[in-house]
């Protein structure tokens, strides 16, 4: 299966919008995808993830704007004309064919001669550990190997670009993260542009190179996993991937240039040099400690006094909600053996440093 | 401790082991013994008693029957691609395109089926016969005509006309339960147009088609009312009713049809199980669902109308050609009647009014031996550990195997002789055998209608019953029942509507005309010109008790599953 590699192309979008009926589902979408790339498109249900896949697929309604693969513009083809191979949520294996049979149809309409076809489609069956269950029906198949099938399916016919529709979400969850680490594997090898929708940002997390959140048919942000979770550049990019704690409020910028905020509550941070003059307060509930009240603030941290409100004991952490002059505060401590709990209702200090502190516009 | 539970259990499967066994004891009587002794018969020489394949030989030395043999075989293969050449545009035309004549067609399904083939089957010949209208009217403008109706022509137009909404219902269905990723994953491949239809699409569907298909072949191969209205003897089940009534109940050879219409009946049932068995197609997915529907460019659009308003008048035509000769005065050479009356009604409740009477009476009780059997028969089989509980299911069901004339002929055989005591009568010739032939005839479709009732029934619901201090009995009677009573009340209705036209059966056991239902009324009617008028009449009536039977089905079943959704929650939660 090597001779996909230099097959793969990259996928640029441009104003791409695209509407059923009277609801605009895709609006303006402009993305780069390189060749060779693997990219998620993560979004909660209803944000146009699919729909967008779909129209790279050339499937749903026609779209507005262009949609280029290796920079022919392909938003006019047909289907059965764009060699972008899709692997759908479902798999969409035909029943009333072997899996072999299944494999092999892409190749016989492209008309390839019968030998080639078997070469090839026992090729990708052995790809995917396969081989030995070509005789039988989809039907026969468990989950894992009805998703490896429809993956040999779709790589069989070397595709420019790979689409999976939430490729994982019918898979129970173990066998989730090893299919993750197998599409993630085979993708590498063959050096093929991939793009995968989810809805899950782990997987998006650790799958993808790059990605983009997407939400109401807009694309929010686009970028590697970690910088979209350490620098989110809005509010619903910051809450959607991980836990966040948002405080609203104002902005002032002091005489000595150092901006400070002020929460709707009351509650005063000083942010140092932060770039932005007007937005709110964001920080990770794995950066914030928790002390029994009376702690002495450390340099560069800055300090609030609360009441312990909630636990949830999860496992590897301990989860604390703090009400904090009416907010609400999440902390996340890694559990240690034989390590004592806050109770519900003693008085605690939280710390933040500093540079665990991000300031997003609220849109 | 054990023995106590074990006592408590069979006190309460005690109730319905009884009314297991006389359920058994009835379906032996009246579906069992009477097959059994048909076939029996067959394979017995007539003179000795021993068991012989002679007359198997005699059939297949008689070149009549072995004509009447491949008339029937050739009838029913060609009703079966006739009504194919109906269904399979109006299914394409609702399940590829967004096309607002879908009621249109959904109607087109029903109301072939509201009116039983052989009460339309004389105005069909009005209609399309060498002297019909359409044939008069070609003649004058056109100069030529089209032999519609000529000799077996017109059984296969009539079957077709008729029997077409079975294969319309199973090919939508298996058009709609294919999921879209089926058809886009086989264009993402490269493949499109009619190489995508004949790849997919069409292997897809085709289990639902062979169903619906070989039902369609069953029906007209088993039909006796339509070749005998028009009047063609030359097939297989009027031969089997011509030498049982000419010749009498000695004469092997009813016997031997029997069975191969028997076998025959096997043979399409077991196809069309196996096909929906082995291949379970339904490809639907949640979010997914039905194929890819595209819309109509406007010429396309008259082209679908125009193909949907050509199939509706045909579908159309028994019934309009059964009005215009229930009121017309005399119709003859003619493209309408000469003139318009009501006298054939006045006649119809002035002379013929028992049949009507006696049809409500018998359909009635039909019916309602039918649910009481069913809904028994569904609470044994699927709430109860009875043993062998799910061979009154197989017992019952397999009446559907037994064509009318073979259970027709199989109470003849084995009730002639057996008097009835009090009335001292012969069971054979007594009117109570017919409604027990409707009976056996109608209850598979009540059972199946009552074991998706039950089925819907949470055992949850049940149990927090006898949880809260009901026995066995009192949840059957105030928690069961009450649930499965839209699908009770449907079976009813079904049941009563389609015996109320039961012919091939009740045609073999009338014994006087004062006893005769509906059905054999329009028969003895259509028999002579002058009875058309006064027949069609008591066909209008029979089309309208079907008709509201079935629309009121409707109206139940559609209500019930409302109910049902709002108890969603419930239901979810006793299937988990």
């Amino acid at each position: 299966m090597t001779a996909n590699i230099g097959n793969s192309a990259g996928v640029v979008i441009n104003e791409l919008n695209l509407s059923f009926g009277e609801t605009h589902v895709l609006k303006g979408v402009n993305l780069s995808i390189e060749a060779g790339e693997f990219f998620a498109f993560l979004g909660p249900s209803g944000s146009g993830k699919s729909t967008l896949l779909r129209a790279i697929a050339g499937f749903g309604p026609r779209p507005t704007g262009q949609i280029l693969i290796d920079g022919e513009d392909i938003a006019d083809q047909p289907p059965w004309k764009r060699n972008v191979g899709m692997v759908f949520q479902s798999y969409a294996l035909w029943p009333h064919m072997t899996v072999h049979r299944n494999v092999a149809f892409g190749l016989e309409e492209r008309g390839a001669p019968a030998p080639e076809i078997k070469r090839r489609v026992d090729a990708a069956l052995d790809m995917v550990g396969l081989i030995d269950l070509a005789e039988r029906r989809p039907s026969q198949l468990s989950g894992g190997q009805q998703q490896r099938i429809a993956l040999a399916r779709t790589v069989v016919v070397e595709p420019k670009v790979l689409l999976l529709d939430e490729p994982l979400s019918n898979l129970d969850a173990n066998l989730r993260v090893q299919m993750r680490r197998e599409i993630r594997d085979l993708q590498k090898e063959l050096k093929l542009t991939t793009i995968f929708v989810t809805h899950d940002q782990e997987e998006a997390n650790t799958t993808s190179d790059r990605m983009a959140v997407l939400d109401e048919g807009v694309i929010q942000q686009v970028g590697a996993p970690v910088e979209l979770y350490d620098k989110p550049s809005n509010l619903f990019v910051a809450n959607f991937l991980g836990t966040a704690n948002v405080l609203q409020g104002t902005i002032s910028v002091g005489k000595n240039g150092k901006c400070a905020f002020k929460s709707e509550h009351g509650v005063a941070i000083n942010l140092g040099a932060q770039p932005h003059n007007e937005g709110a307060v964001v920080f990770r509930p794995q950066n914030v400690r928790i002390s029994k009240a009376g702690a002495t603030c450390k340099a560069g941290n800055v300090q609030f006094q609360g009441t312990v409100g909630q636990i949830e004991f999860h496992g590897n952490i301990v989860r604390y909600g703090v009400d904090v002059s009416g907010h609400l505060v999440l902390i996340d401590e890694t559990h240690q053996r034989d390590s004592t709990l806050f109770h519900i209702g003693t008085s605690v200090d939280l710390q933040v440093n500093q540079g665990q502190i991000m300031v997003v516009p609220s849109h | 401790m054990k023995t106590s539970t074990l006592t408590a259990f069979s006190s309460v499967e005690r109730g319905p082991a009884i009314a297991g066994l006389m359920i058994a004891f009835f379906l032996l009587l009246f579906l069992i013994v009477p097959v059994g002794q048909v076939i029996f018969v067959a394979f017995q020489d007539p003179n000795t008693g021993a068991f012989t394949l002679i007359n198997f030989a005699d059939f297949f030395g008689n070149s009549l029957f072995v004509e009447s043999f491949f008339n029937s075989f050739y009838v029913a293969s060609m009703s079966v691609i006739a009504a194919s050449l109906i269904a399979m545009p109006l299914a394409y035309f609702t399940t590829r395109f967004n096309f607002s004549g879908a009621l249109l067609i959904q109607t087109l399904g029903i109301i072939p089926l509201i009116m039983p083939p052989f009460v339309g089957a004389v105005a069909m010949q009005l209609l399309f016969g060498a002297n019909g209208s359409i044939n008069l009217l070609l003649e004058e403008h056109l100069g030529f005509t089209i032999p519609f109706m000529e000799g077996l022509n017109g059984v296969i137009l009539v079957e077709s006309v008729h029997y077409f909404p079975f294969i319309l219902i199973n090919l939508s269905a298996a058009l709609n339960n294919i999921d879209r990723a089926m058809e886009e994953s086989a264009q993402n491949l490269g493949s499109h147009g009619a190489r995508l239809f004949r790849r997919i699409v069409f292997p897809l569907a085709m289990p639902g088609y062979v169903a619906g298909a070989a039902l369609v072949f069953i029906k007209v191969f088993d039909d006796l009312g339509t070749p005998l209205l028009l009047n063609i003897n030359n097939m297989l089940a009027p031969q089997a009713y011509l030498r049982i009534s000419s010749i009498g109940i000695a004469d092997p050879m009813g016997y031997v049809i029997s069975v191969i219409l028997v076998g025959f009946s096997l043979l399409s049932l077991w196809i069309s199980l196996r096909v929906l068995k082995d291949k379970d197609y339904d490809t639907v997915q949640k979010g997914g669902g039905g194929l890819m529907r595209r819309d109509l460019h406007t010429w396309e659009k008259v082209g679908c109308y125009g193909v949907v308003i050509l199939i509706l008048l045909l579908v159309l035509s028994p019934h309009i050609g059964l009005m215009l000769l229930s009121f017309g005065t005399v119709w003859s050479f003619a493209v309408v009647p000469d003139g318009f009356t009501f006298d054939h009604y006045v006649t119809v409740f002035d002379t013929a009014s028992q049949y009507i009477t006696n049809t409500l009476l018998y359909a009635g009780i039909a019916a309602l031996l039918d649910v009481v059997l069913a809904t028994s028969i569904a609470y044994i089989v699927w709430r109860t550990k009875l043993v062998g509980r799910k061979w009154l299911d197989y017992g019952a069901t397999a009446a559907l195997a037994v064509p009318g004339v073979v259970l027709g002929i199989g109470y003849l055989r084995t009730y002639h002789s057996f008097d009835v005591p009090i009335i001292n009568e012969p069971l054979a010739s007594w009117w109570v055998i017919i409604v027990i032939a409707m009976t056996i005839r109608r209850l598979p479709y009540a059972l199946r209608a009552c074991v998706a009732a039950i089925q819907q029934v949470s055992i949850m619901l049940e149990e927090a019953a006898e949880n809260l201090g009901a026995t066995k009995g009192r949840t059957v009677w105030r928690i069961v029942v009450p649930l499965m009573s839209g699908g009770i009340l449907a079976g009813f209705v079904t049941s009563f509507a389609t015996a109320s036209v039961e012919l091939s059966a009740t045609i073999m056991l009338v014994a006087k005309d004062s006893d005769a239902p509906l059905a054999f009324g329009i028969y003895e009617f259509m028999q002579s010109t002058s009875g058309r008028g006064p027949g069609a009449a008591l066909g209008i009536i029979a089309v309208l008790f079907v008709g509201i039977g079935t629309y009121f089905s409707h109206v139940i079943i559609e209500r019930s599953k409302k109910l049902r959704e709002s108890k969603a929650i419930v239901a979810e939660g006793g299937t988990t």
